[in-house]
């Protein structure tokens, strides 16, 4: 088997063209990848305000379309860029005498391999939409969203300098803040899609800063000079200034607001207020691994500091942890789904951080796929039964006609989550965790540890998700946008129609095949190939991991370790809630004050609220009456004041009596006559 | 016209166009009756228009006379539209006395 998954090495067949010509030849057509979604959001958004387009199906069209061919583009440049690198500029944007940011493209199979997955299942999301959004009255208004995120997204990805990159970075902010906010008349919504924003804030800070440290340190934002100035520092061996080292700290929050890290995870499980497919696309699939593409993509940079890496290699595995406790829970079908992200994406900086750059990004990858299946496999879910998402509400979903393919799909994603062998996320995980136990460094063992245990809980809470909905005996209760029969005994749930079949299909296949990708040679195959070829390169992970016997090679250990973890996890979601599901409510009872608890999810929301945002406030209280009514008021009623009291001063002389005036008149008349008269 | 004026003869016109100035102050001073508070103000108006006659025969030019005749028709102009406003004011009031107008105090 390992030698027809061999085959799958593509690389010679790819890098037909030399270099050169295919440096040239892709310039041409990268400016393509973001102007295609581009010009499908400005007809989406001119549809969008005319009253008679907002319900328009042409929006979807237009966006599928767009998307769909950035898509094709994208994979024409991977089969390209082969494991070469190429550079393409737009036009001039920012130059000033020492600072130079153009709006360029940095390519290489990183790049490449970011921009098949945005756009991949920005169009899979897009078709999917389609008929999920149907019949919204904000319909032209979504798609033209969505098309502008995966302008932004682009240009995230392809962007040859920070700038550039911030600024997608913040335009995929802005763009999940108006589809969070997308039903605008829900409070919990508005809520939802405020806290994203304001927490970003805080991340994006850093960035920031980050950006701004790194033009004082190397004169310049752009990626090949960054490169090039470090390889120089290796070279000769010089000491890394502690300005420097600071960079990657400051990158690093950025990244950890961005990708739902802790302590900045707070926003990502209420932006599930949005519509589902946003869900699956932005708050799943890609806009929270811009994170993790962004440490990929500086690997180079995070490498300087001896501190960096383990420092994003604990936060991701703290976090795995954590979310991973707090999904096993709730009973919010999204939301665990939701908390598996977080946990995902702790995965994903655990891989960058213990120096498996493939790892993290292949996870990144093929997390894409199977979390992307399973949130429109549970939006498919949601629409069906009237926005029902209580997974105690809904249950046997697969013997209902209709469901059979959304129950498979959900079925292979979940099996990929839960690491289940030779599906997508087995691999990844696999590369990940058997990483943390070859690479030394602070704790790597035990962040091997618990991401291991961290396995079977994702196998637990995923499957629990699928025994309950799709399993057991057919009951289910409409939700809350039920308003037709009054009796729930005339609820039909409408079965999911062919594009929601279609897009789900593709995921799930992808859920299972996507990992072979990865599989193979010393380097991970293709995909470790490409990773190889990319700034995310680093060369030094692979000496001591091919020892010869069994237990001495983790990556065959760890397949068999994490098997097993990953089934024992099925088979006790298997019997908690589909052989015996009353069992699983005594537990509950068992150790309720911690289920609670991590029901409440440890009431994280609750301690930032007294320790951040109470706080903050006195803060501001303070300075209304201390700044505001005090000083500036104050200063504002002096102005007044003064001239009253000059007024004051002088108003007995205006006595209202005419001789008065004249009398003041003639004293002033005859004063004038004396002064005159003395002077000459 | 004439011969000029001497400088003598000047002082003199100018010494009683001053004084007339001076009782007009004077009466516009210390008297509160709104008309003898007005016609004292035309006998200042009357004081300069003497000054400005005589300085005029002085130089030797019309320039002055000029003037009075511009001055007397404003005047008469006045007058008329200032007893008007006083028998405004006494209607008002059913006095004369310049001490009930005293509402502009601040």
């Amino acid at each position: 088997m390992m030698s027809l998954l061999a085959q799958f090495d593509l690389t010679p067949m790819l890098s037909l063209a030399s270099e050169e010509t295919a440096t040239r030849a892709i310039g041409s057509w990268a400016g393509w990848i973001p102007l295609f979604p581009l010009i499908a959001a400005i007809a989406c958004g001119v549809l969008a305000y005319r009253p008679s387009g907002a319900k328009s199906k042409r929006a979807g069209l237009i966006c599928i379309i767009g998307l769909g061919l950035a898509f094709v583009v994208s994979i024409l440049l991977a089969l390209n860029i082969g494991h070469g690198q190429g550079h393409v500029t737009l036009f001039e944007w920012i130059r000033t005498d020492h600072l130079k940011a153009d709006f360029a493209f940095f390519l290489d199979p990183l790049t490449s391999i970011m921009l098949i997955v945005v756009t991949g299942i920005g169009t899979l999301v897009a078709v999917y939409a389609s008929e999920y959004m149907w019949g919204d009255r904000g319909y032209a208004r979504f798609f033209a969203f969505v098309s502008l995120f995966i302008v932004a997204m682009t240009c995230l990805v392809l962007a040859d300098n920070l700038i550039l990159m911030y600024l997608g970075w913040e335009g995929v902010g802005l763009c999940s803040y108006l589809l969070i906010g997308f039903y605008y008349e829900k409070p919990a919504a508005v809520a939802a899609a405020k806290k994203a924003f304001i927490v970003n804030r805080i991340g994006d800070l850093g960035f920031a800063l980050g950006i701004m440290l790194t033009y004082l340190q190397f004169g310049s934002v752009e990626f090949a000079v960054i490169f090039k100035q470090i390889e120089a520092w290796q070279a000769s061996g010089a000491e890394i200034s502690t300005a420097v080292q600071t960079i990657p700290f400051l990158l690093m929050l950025g990244a950890f607001g961005k990708s739902a890290q802790l302590p900045l995870y707070v926003w990502l499980p209420d932006a599930m207020e949005g519509p589902t497919p946003v869900s699956a696309l932005i708050h799943a699939a890609t806009m929270v691994t811009a994170g993790v593409y962004l440490i990929a993509r500086m690997l180079p940079l995070f490498l300087l500091s001896p501190y960096a890496l383990p420092t994003v290699a604990w936060v991701g595995c703290i976090t795995a942890l954590f979310s991973a406790t707090i999904g096993m829970a709730q009973y919010d079908i999204k939301r665990i789904f939701a908390y598996s992200t977080v946990s995902q994406l702790g995965y994903m900086f655990m891989g960058l951080g213990v120096l498996s750059s493939v790892g993290g990004t292949f996870h990144l990858f093929t997390h894409a796929f199977f979390k992307a299946a399973l949130f429109l496999g549970s939006g498919a879910v949601m629409h069906g039964f009237a926005g029902q998402l209580d997974l105690r509400k809904l249950s046997g979903l697969w013997r209902v006609p209709g469901w059979q393919i959304v129950t498979a799909s959900m079925f292979v994603a979940c099996l990929a989550l839960a690491g289940f062998p030779l599906t997508a996320g087995f691999f990844s995980k696999d590369m990940i965790l058997a990483q943390a136990f070859v690479t030394p460094g602070p704790g790597f063992e035990a962040i091997g540890w618990i991401g291991l245990i961290t396995a079977g809980m994702t196998a637990y809470y995923t499957f629990r998700v699928f025994f309950r909905v799709f399993m057991g005996p057919v009951s289910f209760k409409p939700g809350d946008d039920h308003h037709g029969a009054h009796d729930d005994h005339h609820f039909h749930p409408h079965a999911p129609g062919p594009a929601i079949n279609f897009v789900l299909i593709v995921l799930g296949l992808g859920a299972i095949f996507a990992g072979w990708l990865g599989v193979g040679g010393a380097s991970h195959g293709w995909f470790g190939g490409m990773v190889h070829a990319s700034s995310a390169n680093y060369e030094a992970v692979h000496e001591t991991t091919h020892e010869a016997g069994f237990f001495s090679n983790p990556h065959q250990w760890m397949m068999l370790a994490s098997s097993i973890i990953g089934i024992l996890g099925i088979a006790i979601a298997a019997y908690l809630h589909l052989l015996n599901r009353p069992a699983a409510e005594r537990w509950r009872q068992a150790i309720l004050p911690v289920a609670r608890l991590a029901e409440h999810k440890w009431c994280v929301d609750e301690g930032y609220d007294l320790l951040i945002r109470r706080p903050l406030r006195a803060v501001g209280h303070i300075c209304y009456a201390l700044g505001d009514t005090l000083i500036i008021n104050g200063l504002v009623a002096l102005a007044g004041w003064i001239p009253r009291l000059i007024g004051a001063a002088v108003r007995p002389l205006q006595n209202g009596r005419l001789q008065g005036y004249g009398l003041g008149m003639a004293g002033g008349a005859a004063m004038l006559l004396i002064i005159v008269w003395w002077m000459l | 016209m004439t011969a000029p004026l001497s400088l003598l003869a000047l002082n003199h016109y100018l010494l009683v166009s001053g004084v007339l100035f001076v009782i007009g102050l004077i009466g516009f001073l210390t008297r509160r009756n709104l008309i003898i508070m007005f016609l004292c103000t035309e006998l200042m108006f009357q004081a300069a228009a003497i000054a400005m006659i005589a300085f005029g025969a002085y130089h030797g030019n019309a320039q002055g006379q000029v003037f009075l005749i511009f001055i007397l028709t404003i005047a008469a102009a006045e007058a008329a539209l200032a007893l008007a406003l006083v028998v405004a004011l006494y209607r008002r009031r059913a006095t004369l006395d310049a001490e009930s107008w005293s509402e502009l105090q601040g």
